[in-house]
């Protein structure tokens, strides 16, 4: 009973982000959602009392799904320089495969923070996927691939270097697929946090 | 109960921290020591050496090395000699248990009686069912006479593989830290001496990974390092000393060495929600200026 409900909640999230993702956040409306489910609006709030607890079940949501394939990556015997290859090759392909996912990571989350600030406090809907970074980090610095350094200086050297590509990428920028920048820019991102 | 208090390679810290026994004449009442370096008794070292005199419990303090000598005889010869006729051996301290800061010294093969840091000697294998160990650097003064005791009425003692008594050493010095709030929100220490704050982020703390009851067993049954405002020093550890003390090792941020049994994942994950916690009472000085 339990699984069909988690189910269900997952199916409505993953409308609601492809809504958010086409129409924005504000213009989507729990009606909307419902009605693309083909679920009267009634039922929709057994599952999501409110669209700002939906919208803050969502990023836990995302952060759980990339959070799950980094930790698979991080568990590899494989060396920092495959890994940090391995975690662009993922996120690159969920910005492919799933673009309204890091596209609500990016426009929603990180740009409307009100939403967010009762429940979401720091890094607390993004754990998941923080803590996997946080390891990929210090397994490399242990076992010397890595530079030590600031956790966030780094974080922010990865992060922000892929959600700028993603970004352009969304805007239609970029002449290419993402996928063509992966070598490139996994060997960029290491270069910079590598020890030598 | 007569006891010899043997020193082997040491700097006598023990036998210092041993002198702060708050309840000592007591204790000379019930305990007679054949020979200690620094208080009266009943015979000179060089009788110990020379001849077998009667004992009960033989105390080492330092460590170990077969090229050490007490009044021209090897410490080796002397343990082997008394070891024989005594009920018990106690290691006291940390270089008599593990090798500690003088398994540095320039004498060969210098380690603890049954340790050379966390691996086992070949030494005195047979002197293991005899032995207990009460590492600490120094020696905590109730945690060695409350052993004694134990002996004195019998009183069969649980130990851990160090052969430390599980009564004193099963705790982590964490336990009874009056900054365990300040642990628990990930709220770090500013400067050493201060009341407020948890020393484990960035001062070296080594106290959730390291056994002993300083915080149980308050010294000079008044206080402990981490009350009073200094990082615990994992002195009872194999491993101590380590080095840089005063800082934590931390890779990206992350502590190189957990609370025991406290899984990397599982750290960071409840590390992400304390930080999330904002508490004004806890940010503040505990007492105003």
């Amino acid at each position: 009973m339990l699984d069909k409900k988690q189910l269900k909640k997952e199916q409505i999230m993953q409308s609601a982000l492809e809504l958010f993702a086409a129409k924005g956040f504000y213009s989507t409306t729990i009606p909307d959602i419902a009605l693309s489910l083909k679920m009267s609006v009634g039922n929709m709030y057994n599952y999501f009392t409110s669209k700002d607890v939906l919208a803050k079940e969502i990023i836990k949501h995302i952060s759980q799904y990339l959070g799950k394939k980094l930790k698979e990556i991080n568990e590899e015997d494989i060396s920092t320089k495959d890994k940090t290859r391995k975690i662009v090759e993922v996120y690159f392909k969920t910005a492919s495969l799933k673009p309204e996912m890091i596209d609500y990571f990016l426009r929603i989350y990180l740009s409307n923070r009100e939403v967010f600030k009762d429940g979401c406090e720091g890094m607390l809907c993004v754990n998941e996927f923080v803590t996997e970074i946080m390891i990929y980090f210090e397994e490399g610095v242990k076992c010397g691939d890595l530079r030590e350094q600031d956790f966030f200086s780094a974080f922010g050297l990865f992060m922000g270097y892929l959600g700028g590509m993603v970004f352009l990428k969304g805007e239609n920028i970029l002449p290419k697929m993402l996928n063509e920048y992966i070598d490139d820019i996994s060997f960029n991102i290491y270069k910079a946090l590598s020890k030598e | 109960m007569r006891v010899l208090w043997l020193s082997a390679i040491t700097c006598n810290g023990n036998t210092h921290s041993f002198l702060n026994y708050p309840h000592m004449e007591q204790f000379l009442d019930d305990f007679e020591f054949i020979y200690h370096p620094v208080i009266d008794s009943s015979y000179m070292l060089e009788d110990i050496v020379s001849k077998v005199i009667p004992c009960d419990i033989l105390l080492i303090e330092g460590a170990i090395s077969k090229e050490f000598q007490r009044a021209d005889v090897s410490v080796v010869e002397i343990i082997e000699k008394y070891s024989k006729i005594v009920q018990k051996i106690v290691t006291v301290g940390t270089c008599a248990t593990f090798g500690g800061i003088f398994r540095e010294s320039g004498y060969e093969n210098t380690s603890g009686l049954h340790f050379d840091q966390d691996k086992p000697t070949a030494n005195f294998e047979d002197l293991i069912d005899k032995t207990i160990s009460i590492s600490g650097c120094p020696v905590h003064p109730e945690v060695l006479v409350n052993t004694l005791y134990a002996i004195k009425k019998s009183t069969a003692l649980q130990l851990d593989n160090f052969l430390r008594p599980k009564e004193f050493f099963a705790y982590t010095v964490h336990n009874g830290c009056t900054r365990n709030e300040y642990f628990e929100y990930k709220i770090d220490n500013h400067q050493f001496g201060e009341l407020e704050g948890c020393m484990f982020y960035d001062h070296g703390c080594q106290a959730p990974f390291t056994h002993g009851s300083c915080n149980k067993i308050l010294w000079n049954e008044v206080n402990s390092k981490t009350r009073a405002g200094l990082s615990c020093l994992g002195c009872t550890e194999p491993t101590f000393p380590k080095q840089n003390l005063f800082a934590t090792k931390k890779n990206m941020a992350i502590p190189e060495n957990l609370p025991i049994g406290v899984g990397k994942r599982t750290y960071l994950t409840l590390a992400g929600i304390t930080k999330a916690f904002k508490i004004d009472r806890l940010e503040k000085k505990l007492f105003d200026d």
